[in-house]
């Protein structure tokens, strides 16, 4: 407290009478000090001073000469005051900067939002001239300052960049941002030399993925602008080697939080054939950025189905992305001008894979087969098939052909989706069971469906009321005391 | 439509005068004269005809009388204000009886002739009466009347028949007879002819009554003899030696001996009960009763209950407009099992096994009766704690006989709780660090009873520990991101579900959350340690045993046991297969059942896995672990062996065990297993291997053609002409009503119109009646003027001739 009170005095000596300025110096030493709340106190203290002191207009405005030079000068008292204080703000500024990299987040947080205290006042009050005459400066090298704080390369930044995310709402200072941000990305990693740099790299993806771009072009002068250094940004972030999970969380948000904001989305197209290629997971993401790229800026990509066919791996229907992607896969196909024997293998391939899939993902995908089937008639031969051979000794589907025109798909039949009639869950053995009859005309509705969960599933059945509870009538004998009880054979009770 | 009038004045015919009129109508209707036929143009067939006679003249009369009686009265009293009152007492008060009325009257005639109206009648009485008649005026008449009665009564024959025989007297007895029986009823002279023919009939009525008087008694006579004689058959074969007995005796003389054996005759006889059975018997009708419940069972895992219990599409009329309109809904309730009597017989019989075979142990320890049911967990707890499981048992035994629902209103709910009281019992038993699985074993027999007793409060209560675990588990996964596989206790609530519901039906409420809950703990949770493991592979055991009579497709239970099989190689790319979500190709938590000690792997022998491993295997030397980890890998073997079996019929077999095939023949190192490992393996791949390959073309189910909407019309029958049809009831009614009111005004302004023209009638003649009299008088008086004038005329003459 008193510390508190002996600062709070020195701010008001500094700035009630020019002959006790070089207290300022007192304040500087505890902004570098060790203790912690000495340090507060006069960040606090600093952020007042220097405040009131832009806005009475009592720092040198233009280039500033080094302090030697200044002192020994011939200028005027006032301007050598002024040009002295500047300094002193100079110093003020880089201890705030260090502070940014302090252990407590208390201190990170008081230190950013200081100097964006003195971004705002700086730009009301310029220090540095603007270059055409009239029009008005923004702070940049403040702002710069700030970023880099922002942009530890050692340690995970978030918490203070999600305090940050306010200032992103005002569109010079996201303009200003991301310009910054640009410059940090092609400094920094061109130091380390494709090496990836965890996190550095995730601290900059959470500062830029949440930026909101406005929508309209009416909103700001400069939209272009805006939109190419945006563009900018992304593509030089994107240039260097991500980390796995980075890379699923830009292609997550890739579809309408960046490509809808680029000036050329085109430009993207490398990035994303990239991931399309690498496989798994990442493949399965990338497919939304690609389908936007297809649909609405005319990419042509060969061997897109083959590709998206050689996707269909057991995992997809474990995946977290399930949804999505079967959204996605669901749109690929629903053009009613591809061919009989690329849907037939895409059909035949989904429904070998659903042997090892889970219930809710079978309640999903076997409407969608029924889809399917209603979209292309040509493929109905893979249900009914009056006259074909009698007794086959293989499947005539071959699962490990790459290609889908040689998978021989359209000679063979369901087999699985009528194992599946078989299926423990009461659901999917019914809706297996719908295969056996002509299907309706309608479409069954999707939707509903894709984002199926197992726990949404098990609830709904615990929550059904019961009728009537059938028993087991076979007397219990004990645990494991059933006849041919498998438990006896291999476990004891001990 | 003259009808109603007719009815009408028929109704208000006074009675008194319908005797007479009836015969009267009787001879007008013999006149010809009188009867006026209305002639149909149209023979109709089945037409009923009402009014095809009518009587014209007898109506007006009729009618003429009544207005005379009424109307007339009335317009000739219309001037007249006078009324008559009623003064006699109580004569209109409904309240008070005739007797109590007749009092009242008889008091107030005393009161008011009450004070002597003569003073100079000194001995004036009371007037003594009879009937209402004072007995001095009878004194005065009696003797007269009385002899004359008597002789007559006696000694005279009666009028009918001296005149039959005797010519009757002629005209003037019967004249006489008729006019002091009938006063004014005249009647006609019956003729002699007519009245013997009267009299033959009465007698030969007479004669045919008595006769069939003795017939029926004859028949019910017979009647009595034959049920007497069908009672004494069964007395004869039910007790032939007492029978006979009794007919001896009875011969000499009936005793009170007799007696009493007749009473006993009649009395009913105690039927003999059916005779045991005889153990071939039982165990027939065992069989038949296991028959059809396996034949339910079976109904229910194909789901053939739920189609029938679908609502069949109902036959659609040509006329069905398809707005979805259904007049009557299904209410039919699905069929169950018939058991639960039987469970409950089964349940006495078997619970009371234990407490007989245990007496002698426990003579020691005495232990109260009575039980109640424990009102909460702790309760419950503290009455089993630090008993054996023979003493847990009979307490359980106990409460459940002191606390038969059939006792008291209450118990039904209390050992409904009882079954929560003693899962939850259970469930702690099996999460203790030495978990208690003999009692265990042992507590399933009462919680099997109590389930029988109780189907919906045992499903729910084991529903209700379902969902708490799949919550739990989903709430770690939304948390954690993973979740683990859960402790001892709900291993064995999945192991005590199979036991207590039928595991094959198509859908169940108990058994089907139970599937969805083990199918997510094969692909959430993540595999980490021995442990978990182990308790994979019971829950993959638990599968089978669930599916092991419906033969339903698992696939989380192939994928389970392909990623057990995968994580028992040395760590490599995977080829030819692929593993899913809790196992990973690559990554931590490989080779957890990867054993390389050579000395390990022949020093094992395959040993049955205890369940307590589950809590506690960190004590266990590492030698011992090898060998768990080997048994592990023996059981995925016979798992695998066990699921060829039960899959072999799916059409897709060899594609569901490719992967599984492909691990087995490739990648596992047989050759370093010990020899009862190969075997395992052996006999494992052996089944997966002699299966036939066998595809034939799927062929869709036929569609039915649906018939064509058409739209034509409506068409009824008309069976009968002229009725009219249609409508509902209500507007039939309504239709009836609006024809009776128009019939009946049609029919009062008739009768108004007759009224009226009935007093213009009796008007014109007043008047007419009034002119003659007028007219009379006027001749009167003219005729005796001119008398007058006559005679003075005369006077004059002779005054001038004088």
């Amino acid at each position: 407290m008193a510390r508190a009170a002996a600062v709070a005095d020195c701010v008001q000596a500094v700035l009630g009478s020019r002959a006790s300025a070089n207290r300022v110096f007192e304040l500087l030493e505890l902004l570098g000090g060790e203790d912690e709340e000495d340090a507060a106190c006069a960040a606090r203290a600093c952020g007042r001073l220097f405040g009131a002191l832009l806005q009475r207009g009592e720092l040198l405005a233009g280039p500033l000469p080094a302090e030697e030079a200044c002192l020994a000068g011939s200028g005027s008292a006032e301007d050598k005051y002024k040009a002295w204080m500047r300094h002193r703000y100079q110093e003020c500024v880089a201890g705030l900067a260090e502070l940014m990299g302090h252990g407590s987040f208390r201190l990170k947080e008081l230190a950013l939002c200081t100097l964006m205290r003195f971004v705002e006042l700086e730009a009301k009050h310029p220090l540095v001239a603007a270059e055409p005459q009239g029009s008005r400066t923004f702070p940049r090298e403040r702002l710069k300052v700030v970023v880099d704080g922002l942009l530890p390369i050692n340690e995970d930044a978030s918490l203070l960049i999600s305090r940050f995310q306010e200032y992103m709402e005002y569109d010079d200072v996201r303009y200003f941002v991301i310009k910054a941000v640009t410059g940090s990305i092609a400094q920094v990693m061109q130091k380390t030399k494709e090496r990836p740099l965890p996190f550095y790299q995730q601290n900059v993806f959470s500062l830029i993925s949440p930026i909101n771009m406005p929508n309209k072009e009416s909103d700001m002068v400069k939209f272009l602008a805006h939109k190419q250094a945006f563009e900018k940004m992304w593509l030089s972030f994107l240039k260097h080697k991500l980390p796995a999970g980075l890379y699923k969380k830009v292609l997550v948000i890739m579809h309408d939080s960046i490509l809808p904001y680029m000036n050329e989305p085109t430009l993207m197209i490398d990035f994303l054939t990239v991931a399309y290629g690498i496989g798994g997971a990442i493949s399965l993401l990338a497919l939304n950025g690609l389908f936007i790229l297809i649909h609405q800026h005319n990419l042509e990509y060969p061997d897109f189905y083959k590709k998206l066919y050689s996707l269909l791996d057991p995992s997809i229907y474990h995946v977290k992305y399930r949804a999505r992607f079967f959204h996605l896969t669901d749109l690929f196909l629903s053009s009613s001008h591809l061919p009989a024997y690329l849907v037939a293998a895409f059909i035949k391939r989904l429904s070998r894979l659903a042997l090892t899939a889970p219930p809710e993902a079978l309640l999903m995908i076997i409407p969608f087969i029924c889809n399917l089937f209603r979209r292309h008639p040509a493929c109905s031969v893979l249900v009914h098939r009056p006259n074909g051979p009698a007794g086959m000794s293989e499947d005539p589907y071959i699962m490990e052909e790459e290609q889908p025109s040689q998978s021989r798909a359209l000679e063979s039949s369901l087999w699985e989706i009528q194992t599946l009639q078989n299926h423990y869950h009461p659901d999917v053995a019914k809706a297996a069971a719908v295969l056996n009859h002509s299907l309706s005309e309608i479409e069954d509705d999707l939707s509903g469906l894709l984002e199926l969960s197992a726990y949404e599933l098990f609830d709904k059945e615990v929550k059904k009321k019961a009728i009537d509870v059938p028993l087991e009538f076979e007397q219990v004998r004990g645990l494991f005391g059933k006849k041919n009880d498998i438990f006896a054979e291999h476990f004891t009770l001990d | 439509m003259g009808k109603a009038a007719k009815r009408k004045r028929k109704v208000s015919v006074p009675s008194t005068a319908k005797g007479p009129v009836k015969s009267a109508m009787a001879m007008v209707k013999s006149n010809p004269f009188e009867v006026k036929v209305n002639r149909q143009k149209f023979n109709i067939l089945g037409r009923k005809t009402k009014n095809d006679v009518g009587l014209p003249g007898v109506s007006r009369s009729k009618a003429i009388k009544k207005r005379t009686q009424t109307l007339l009265k009335e317009y000739k009293e219309r001037e007249k204000t006078n009324v008559f009152k009623d003064k006699r007492f109580g004569e209109y008060n409904t309240k008070i009886s005739p007797e109590e009325k007749m009092i009242r009257r008889f008091t107030l005639e005393r009161q008011k002739n009450y004070g002597k109206k003569n003073i100079y009648n000194l001995n004036e009485d009371e007037e003594l009466t009879h009937y209402g008649q004072s007995l001095a005026e009878i004194e005065k008449m009696n003797d007269i009347i009385d002899s004359d009665s008597d002789t007559e009564e006696r000694g005279t024959l009666s009028a009918e028949l001296t005149a039959a025989h005797f010519g009757g007297g002629g005209g003037l007895l019967r004249k006489k007879a008729s006019s002091g029986q009938q006063d004014e009823e005249e009647e006609k002279p019956k003729s002699r002819k007519e009245l013997i023919e009267e009299m033959i009939t009465k007698s030969k009525q007479e004669k045919q009554e008595r006769q069939t008087q003795r017939e029926s008694a004859l028949e019910l006579t017979e009647k009595l003899d034959n049920d007497w004689k069908e009672i004494q058959t069964l007395i004869a074969r039910k007790t032939p030696k007492s029978e006979k007995k009794d007919k001896e005796v009875e011969k000499p003389k009936p005793d009170e001996y007799d007696m009493i054996v007749r009473e006993l005759g009649f009395e009913m006889k105690a039927k003999p009960s059916e005779r045991m059975k005889t153990e071939e018997e039982l165990a027939k009708e065992e069989q038949a009763r296991l028959q059809k419940l396996e034949a339910d069972r079976l109904r229910r895992m194909h789901g053939l209950d739920e189609q029938a219990n679908k609502k069949k599409p109902s036959h659609v009329s040509a006329d069905d407009l398809a707005d979805g309109f259904i007049l009557d809904k299904d209410d039919r309730r699905l069929l169950s099992y018939k058991v639960r009597r039987i469970g409950l017989e089964v349940t006495s019989v078997k619970a009371s096994s234990p407490t007989s075979c245990s007496k002698q142990d426990f003579c020691l320890v005495s232990f109260c009766f009575y039980f109640l049911v424990p009102e909460s967990y702790e309760t419950f707890k503290s009455l089993l704690a630090g008993r054996t499981i023979e003493q847990q048992l009979i307490i359980l035994d106990r409460i459940q006989k002191c606390n038969h629902p059939s006792l008291a209103v209450g118990n039904k709910a209390k050992l409904e709780k009882l079954f929560g009281f003693l899962l939850e019992y259970i469930g702690e038993l099996a999460t203790l660090d030495l978990p208690e699985l003999r009692t265990i074993d042992k507590l399933v027999l009462p919680l099997y009873n109590l389930c029988q007793m109780f189907p919906e409060a045992a499903s729910d209560s084991i529903k209700f520990i379902l969902r708490d675990a799949a919550h739990d588990m989903e709430e770690l996964i939304e948390v954690k991101g993973r979740a683990t596989l859960p402790g001892l206790d709900m291993l064995i609530y999945l192991k005590i579900t199979s036991l207590l519901f039928p595991t094959s039906d198509f859908m169940h409420p108990v058994v089907t959350p139970a599937f969805m809950y083990m199918s997510q703990l094969l692909t959430k949770c993540r595999i980490t340690t021995l442990q978990d493991v182990i308790k994979g592979l019971f829950i993959c055991c638990l599968f089978l045993e669930y599916v092991s009579l419906s033969k339903r497709f698992v696939p989380e239970l192939i994928n389970f046991l392909l990623g057990v099989l995968h994580i028992s190689l040395p760590k490599k790319r995977a080829q030819g297969y692929t593993v899913v979500h809790p196992f990973s190709p690559v990554g931590k938590n490989l080779e957890l059942l990867l054993v390389c000690d050579k000395k390990d792997l022949e020093s094992w022998q395959k040993q049955n896995l205890p369940l307590s491993i589950v809590t506690r295997l960190k004590e266990t030397s590492r030698t011992e672990m090898n060998h768990i980890r080997l048994s592990c890998l023996a059981l995925c073997f016979d798992l695998i062996k066990k699921c060829a079996a039960l899959y072999e019929s799916l059409p897709s077999f060899h594609e569901i065990m490719h992967p599984v095939r492909v691990l087995l023949t490739q990648h596992v190192p047989v050759n370093e297993y010990p020899e009862k490992m190969q075997e395992w393996y052996h006999s494992a791949l052996k089944e997966l291997e002699n299966k036939v390959k066998q595809y034939t073309p799927l062929i869709s189910e036929k569609k039915k053609p649906v018939p064509l909407k058409q739209y034509t019309p409506k068409i009824v029958k008309v069976l009968e002409f002229g009725r009219k049809q249609g409508g509902s009831k209500k507007e039939q009614e309504r239709k009836q009503l609006i024809q009776r009111h128009k019939r009946e005004l049609k029919g009062a302004i008739r009768e108004i119109r007759k009224d009226n023209q009935f007093l213009a009638r009796m008007q014109l003649s007043e008047i007419m009646e009034r002119d003659s009299a007028r007219k009379r008088k006027v001749k009167e008086l003219l005729g005796s003027l001119s008398a007058q004038e006559g005679e003075w005329k005369a006077m004059k003459r002779k005054r001038g001739k004088n």
